[in-house]
């Protein structure tokens, strides 16, 4: 099932701090910074575990960015792909409590 | 000056940031050790906050080679090095030191315990040089070589210095003050012990110009992050240290200041 089937949420282990449209995030575990740029803030933004990652893309990336909904999809897929890959995002095919 | 304490023998009582621990120990040639790195900064006759007990054992007694750590284990925070062994209950505020008759390993234990008082209350240690010009703090910071030591070098007579190597910056109130501290660098010279609100940090690179250009928020917390002094493997405390980075980026001015070695940089501060 590709990501855009699944939900999306906020590891418990990060702090995260928004500054105008960039986002930084800190694993808690090694200490670790990221940085979002304006798209995968908002993506960031609204992984509560509750909504698809396509519902988010379409109904806030498409609508915030001058950026097609494939090419918005695909970009979303390795997005997750690799903050899921470093621990920072929770991906299931189940909403998520926290 | 020592006190004499009937339980332990002396004690000393070492302010910080504002913030008093107190060192019982019962060899008074470890008191002559403890005031010869640390005597601007005893206040005799101030109620402790915390208090450690200082076992002194001998030298090599532990793994040398061993790096400093620092974790929580049954409500007491543990602190471990080649060259000492530390246990603080914040609790009971009271804490154990074993450690050869040195000044590096108190010294040491000090930074770490500061560092984690002042997670919870919104500051840090941060590798930077700093100094108090007209009445506000100016803090230089970067890791080694970036040039700490060499602003401390170059402080005009004006400046009084706050350290050439750790500031301490606590948040008081909507402000944040700077404190001297005894943590010296390669100046080899104790800082002074006074405090002032900062006026602005100035991240530091060295160049062929003295030059200053602003440095975005997500920007200045991802430099400022890499250069506070931060030990302990506890996530709580590393959400607490990047929370206080975020909001003293929100709120102090960070500049980049690349900058000649020489004393004309010192007209861009203050």
């Amino acid at each position: 099932m590709p990501f855009a089937d699944k939900y999306v949420a906020k590891a418990t282990t990060i702090a995260s701090r928004l500054l105008g449209e960039e986002t930084i995030i800190m694993s808690t575990l090694d200490s670790t910074l990221f940085s979002l740029n304006p798209t995968g803030s908002v993506i960031w933004e609204n992984a509560d575990g509750q909504t698809l990652l396509s519902r988010i893309v379409d109904e806030k990336v498409c609508t915030e960015f001058d950026i097609t909904p494939e090419q918005a999809r695909a970009d979303a897929e390795e997005f997750v792909g690799q903050l899921a890959e470093h621990g920072i995002l929770v991906v299931s095919d189940q909403p998520i409590l926290q | 000056m020592a006190q004499t304490s009937v339980e332990t023998g002396h004690e000393v009582v070492i302010e910080i940031g504002g913030i008093p621990i107190a060192l019982h120990t019962s060899d008074p040639e470890f008191v002559d050790i403890l005031s010869a790195r640390f005597s601007d900064y005893f206040k005799a006759g101030m109620t402790p906050e915390f208090t450690f007990d200082v076992d002194l054992v001998p030298p090599g007694m532990f793994d040398v080679d061993a790096d400093a750590e620092v974790w929580l284990e049954d409500g007491q925070w543990r602190m471990e090095r080649g060259d000492f062994r530390a246990t603080w209950d914040p609790a009971t505020r009271r804490g154990l030191i074993r450690q050869s008759p040195n000044p590096y390993s108190i010294d040491s234990v000090l930074r770490i315990c500061h560092t984690l008082v002042l997670a919870h209350s919104g500051g840090f240690l941060l590798h930077a040089s700093s100094g108090v010009r007209n009445g506000k703090a100016y803090l230089f910071s970067g890791l080694s070589e970036a040039g700490k030591t060499t602003m401390a070098r170059l402080a005009p007579p004006d400046v009084e210095l706050l350290t050439d190597e750790a500031s301490y910056v606590r948040k008081i109130g909507s402000q944040y003050l700077a404190y001297g501290t005894p943590f010296a660098g390669e100046f080899g010279a104790p800082g002074k012990n006074i405090s002032a609100p900062i006026a602005a940090v100035y991240l530091l690179a060295k160049g062929p110009e003295n030059r200053i250009t602003p440095v975005e928020p997500a920007e200045a917390i991802r430099r400022l992050m890499r250069n506070i002094l931060f030990f302990a493997h506890d996530a709580e405390l590393v959400r607490l240290v990047f929370d206080a980075c975020c909001a003293f980026v929100a709120t102090v001015p960070v500049y980049q200041l690349t900058f000649f070695p020489d004393q004309r940089v010192w007209e861009r501060i203050g």
